[in-house]
């Protein structure tokens, strides 16, 4: 379980990113984090593992405090929160499996990951995860070598490799076409469900939230604004978070592409 | 009815640097003076210069019938001293710049490590290699040890340099997913950067390399061993033919560098 309270975050420019946010992620869920660009969505999960130091308030994990660890405290926490990115950020020139590994980082000394040699349960779970992902056959390819969909996949593969209590999610489906963003945003809800992982997704399509979120927080320049399941996500509710737009629109084209999606797993189904 | 809205057809890029006119002027004027100036500052000697003519062309002479037999031996040796003294250079060079490059980097290194860092790369660069050189002969007397010296001092200054900048250049997004891994700051060294700029480096260090042999040829010049000793020693004696056979020697030892590493760092990337 997560608790974020009165969490501020205050960039040294002046720009006051999130203010007194606070709510809680019980064991399990999936939340879906929405806002306009430059609401403090980002911030607000990299506060979280502290790869953006917060300002004010306190994060705890399972009970343990997050804020305020030294330098090693912190690495041993981090390992504990699986981060999943916007653009991959795989290391494009290592293969699949280093990438897999490297989620296990923080639970292997030095030695053993500079001559990669990590220990049998290590090697065992990763090649287990890239089943899971659907890239057995990929694992010593060089990251670069694969497709969007994929790449997002040996991330995904990467978090679950640290076996984490919380997964921050940013972006996942930004730079991947609609049907692929379906496929990476079940996957992820799949593997949350089948774990009882909670996870924070920050998201900027709000359909796709609405699709496989569980609960969604809306954020509009730093504050929470909306906090409920999908279904109370109304045409108020949205313009709280975005201001005035022609919601009936948006949704037109969710349909489309959730015809698209059908049409695609009938394909799919053939296929297999 | 609104009257059709006349677009101009002639657009010229607006001056980006010197915005203003009169500033733009003066600074032409200022500078073509500035020219006349310091051009008639130039004293050439004519009489000598004619005399020099005469030398240039037995020079070149001596480059078009290279002698390469004469004096075999003493090219043989000075050119092994040589290519000894720019493999050992560049292998020590390289191994204390990855250190150092890694501290002069902003984005990896504490500010204290980084400012020294910094200095060893400022101070490597401001010593050209000529005065070092001389420098070391007198410290260690003349041969190749004081060569050997001065070249991985040289490679230092150049390598460090340009590693923290290719350092400083990385994805930092990839840096981060590591980071967020828990991973120790030296595994996000091995992780995360070497990855990013190992071709960099290969491609950096063969280019060292050849810099190193070149520089070898002018330190000898002053005392530093290797054939710019041979070169030099050829050129007091009045043997171009020799001084010939030797400068054809470097240009294409320097190709055949030039040519190798283009290919490796093509298969590297």
């Amino acid at each position: 379980m997560l608790e974020i309270s009165h969490l501020t975050k205050t960039y040294k420019t002046g720009d006051k990113a999130l203010s007194d946010v606070s709510f809680t992620v019980p064991q399990g869920q999936v939340l879906g984090l929405i806002g306009p660009s430059g609401a403090g969505k980002s911030t607000l999960i990299r506060c979280i593992n502290r790869l953006v130091e917060p300002t004010a308030g306190s994060i705890t994990l399972s009970g343990e405090p997050i804020t305020g660890l030294g330098a090693a405290d912190l690495r041993r926490m981090r390992r504990r929160i699986g981060m999943i990115f916007q653009e991959y950020a795989l290391v494009e020139r290592l293969t699949v499996m280093e990438n897999v590994l490297s989620g296990r980082l923080g639970y292997v000394g030095f030695w053993t990951s500079l001559t990669r040699r990590f220990g049998p349960d290590d090697v065992r779970r990763a090649y287990r995860l890239l089943d899971r992902v659907g890239l057995m056959d990929h694992a010593d390819k060089r990251a670069d070598a694969l497709s969007g969909g994929q790449r997002q996949r040996v991330g995904i593969a990467r978090a679950l490799a640290q076996e984490p209590e919380l997964l921050l999610v940013d972006e996942p489906t930004a730079s991947l076409d609609p049907k692929t963003s379906r496929q990476i945003m079940r996957l992820l809800t799949e593997i949350c469900a089948e774990a009882g992982l909670p996870a924070i997704v920050n998201i900027h399509d709000v359909p796709l939230a609405q699709q496989f979120v569980a609960r969604i927080i809306g954020l509009r320049a730093g504050r929470v604004v909306f906090d409920g399941t999908p279904d109370q996500l109304t045409h108020e509710a949205l313009t709280a978070i975005y201001g005035a737009e022609d919601w009936e629109a948006m949704r037109k084209g969710n349909e489309e592409d959730h015809e698209a999606e059908r049409d695609a797993a009938l394909r799919m189904a053939a296929i297999v | 009815m609104q009257a059709p809205v006349q677009y101009p057809a002639r657009w010229k890029r607006p001056p980006q640097i010197f915005t203003d006119p009169l500033w733009r002027r003066i600074l032409f004027v200022g500078a073509a003076v500035y020219l006349v100036l310091a051009l008639s500052t130039v004293d050439p000697n004519w009489a000598r210069i004619a005399e020099g003519w005469q030398r240039g062309l037995r020079f070149i002479g001596g480059f078009l019938q290279p002698d390469f037999t004469s004096r075999w031996r003493d090219i043989s040796n000075g050119l092994i001293e040589s290519l000894t003294m720019t493999l050992t250079s560049t292998v020590v060079g390289v191994l204390i710049s990855v250190p150092i490059g890694i501290g002069a980097a902003r984005n990896v290194a504490p500010p204290a490590v980084y400012y020294i860092c910094r200095g060893i790369i400022a101070a490597s660069r401001a010593l050209q290699e000529v005065i070092v050189a001389i420098f070391f002969v007198a410290m260690f007397g003349f041969g190749p040890f004081a060569g050997f010296l001065t070249l991985a001092f040289g490679t230092i200054g150049f390598l460090a340099k340009l590693l923290a900048e290719d350092i400083e250049d990385i994805d930092e997004s990839q840096a981060e997913a590591i980071r967020a891994t828990g991973a120790s700051w030296a595994q996000m060294i091995n992780y995360a950067i070497q990855p990013q700029v190992m071709p960099r480096l290969i491609g950096l260090s063969l280019y060292r390399l050849d810099i190193n042999f070149r520089e070898s040829a002018v330190i000898g010049i002053v005392g530093a061993g290797g054939i710019g000793a041979t070169l030099n020693t050829a050129i007091d004696r009045y043997e171009y033919d020799s001084a010939g056979a030797i400068l054809l020697i470097i240009i294409l030892l320097v190709m055949a560098a030039e040519y190798s590493s283009s290919y490796l760092r093509k298969f590297l990337q």
